[in-house]
């Protein structure tokens, strides 16, 4: 079966320095992995190369099979990548209910029915729903960034550090919608994280990054816990 | 007296609202896009000769007496001229210096400089008088010293429509809301699918459309020359900024600020003197506030 995503020998860098090196990777149909690593390993630029904000120096990105390295973000999202970025950035002058707009209306074929969908996901969107974003909590924020991606209904959705600076509380709670979806819905997943904990019993496949290369590479049920903690370790 | 207390509101209120029909446009170009146009006085300008243009072909079409309501046809003829100029400026140029502000001030100059140039080749130096219907020149008699001239309403209902639209365009409808969104955070934006390209490409154009369209009826109140659009070009700019980037409603409050002071200082002092200290005034009020009247705040 293809993939959903496939990354093939990617180098990503900035200016002179090379961030990742031939990095692999596959994330098959309904499956979600987790991409662990310190700060600074590249976790956010192996992100911002999936959905299309950076250009790989060499190999390949493919989307269900089809190469999307050289497409810009516009077109990845309306192939079915979702995107939950690092700091969440929701459009702050924006109110709630206009970002998820945004995010349903963006795509040709938006459906009506995935605006429901999300406010029963998340009941705080609805009851804040005329308020503007850039004025709620950090894990309201946080909420309404996952929000807005799901109601596209993607296939892959990517969590770029979804527990940053959010109170414990709406981690659970967070986490817990994160299963409820992958559940009901079947969509695949790409979680970057520093910390396992969150990442436990959500994601199937692991992937441990250091010094810009593949470090580790495991099913969660084959996971070498202590071996991955050495690696996150600062 | 009282007369000529409400002829000096009523001043005051036509000259915020040609102000305000100026800044519009500058208001989504500059304001929201965060381009600097030093071209928008030119583009005013193409719109009062878009408007000239079709005075002369109704001339031409239903003899004197009827061309001068071809007019209000010269309207959204100015407004779409001036919108694919813009359009073509966008894509052919300013979209490659979204990053380099200064750049893009430059080019856009340059631009200014030729539709200037090309202007005086076209229709000469000298300027010339735009046919408008003749229902508009008279006024409207309110009492023995006040009256209220049709052009001056007239511009000031435009006015208030084209702010109208825009802000109908941009906070009701959905192809707006995906506009501000662009503006907000461009990157984001295009990873969710929306084509960040085509909009800055319609909301530039947009911009240019409503200079256009402010040229047009510039040409009520006197002859045409190429120079028509930078004579406002600096004040409407002042607009933008005090009414606080991005804020339409600021822009609105300010045209109304700058345009009233004008028209006191104008009374008491001489017209140069009235500039300076209105200038004067919205440097100090920038010290104190430098996001102008209405600020955006966020987490």
């Amino acid at each position: 079966m293809t993939s959903v995503l496939g990354l093939d020998r990617v180098t990503v860098g900035y200016g002179e320095g090379t961030v990742l090196s031939d990095v692999s990777l596959d994330i098959a149909p309904g499956s979600a992995l987790c991409l662990l690593g310190r700060n600074g390993v590249g976790k956010t630029t192996l992100v911002k190369t999936v959905v299309g904000l950076l250009r790989p120096r060499h190999g390949q990105v493919l989307f269900e099979g089809v190469e999307v390295t050289a497409k810009p973000p516009n077109q990845r999202a309306r192939m079915g990548i979702g995107y939950v970025p690092q700091g969440r950035l929701v459009f702050p002058q924006l109110t709630v209910r206009e970002n998820l707009l945004v995010g349903l209306e963006a795509l040709a074929g938006g459906k009506a029915g995935a605006l429901s969908e999300v406010l029963d996901l998340f009941p705080v969107l609805g009851e804040m729903s005329g308020r503007v974003a850039g004025m709620l909590s950090g894990g309201q924020q946080q909420q309404l960034a996952i929000g807005r991606a799901l109601v596209a209904r993607p296939k892959l959705l990517i969590l770029d550090e979804p527990t940053e600076g959010i109170q414990p509380s709406i981690v659970i709670e967070i986490r817990a919608v994160l299963r409820k979806i992958r559940e009901e819905t079947g969509v695949s997943m790409l979680l970057a994280e520093q910390f396992l904990d969150f990442a436990s019993g959500l994601a199937d496949h692991y992937c441990v990054l250091d010094g810009g290369i593949v470090a580790m590479n495991s099913s969660a049920a084959e996971l070498d816990r202590p071996a991955v903690l050495d690696l996150l370790a600062v | 007296m009282t007369g000529l207390v409400l002829l000096g509101i009523f001043n005051g209120l036509s000259v915020a609202s040609i102000l305000l029909l100026i800044a519009i446009g500058l208001a989504i170009t500059f304001g929201l896009m965060n381009v600097i146009n030093m071209a928008h006085g030119q583009f005013i300008m193409v719109g009062a000769y878009v408007a000239y243009l079709c005075g002369n072909v109704a001339l031409s079409l239903v003899g004197a007496d009827a061309a001068g309501n071809a007019f209000i046809l010269a309207l959204p003829a100015s407004f779409l001229v001036t919108a694919v100029i813009g359009w073509l400026l966008e894509r052919g140029l300013i979209r490659f210096l979204y990053k380099r502000p200064l750049d893009t001030l430059l080019a856009t100059w340059g631009v200014g400089l030729l539709l200037e140039q090309a202007a005086k080749n076209i229709f000469g130096a000298p300027n010339v008088n735009v046919r408008v219907p003749t229902w508009l020149g008279g006024a409207l008699q309110l009492g023995p010293d006040l009256s209220l001239s049709y052009a001056r309403l007239f511009i000031l209902g435009l006015a208030l429509v084209a702010l109208a639209g825009v802000y109908v365009y941009l906070f009701r409808t959905s192809l707006g809301r995906l506009v501000r969104a662009a503006m907000q955070n461009r990157a984001m934006a295009d990873c969710l699918g929306v084509r960040t390209d085509r909009i800055d490409a319609y909301t530039f154009a947009l911009g240019a459309g409503l200079a256009g369209l402010a040229g047009a009826a510039l040409c009520l109140l006197g002859p045409v020359g190429p120079f028509i659009g930078t004579d406002y070009i600096v004040q409407a700019f002042m607009v933008v900024v005090l009414g606080g980037v991005g804020q339409l409603l600021g822009t609105m409050g300010a045209a109304g600020a700058i345009g009233g002071l004008d028209s006191v200082f104008n009374l008491q002092f001489s017209v140069s003197i009235g500039q300076v200290i209105v200038f004067a005034a919205v440097i100090a009020f920038l010290q104190v506030r430098p996001s102008g009247f209405i600020r955006t705040r966020a987490r």
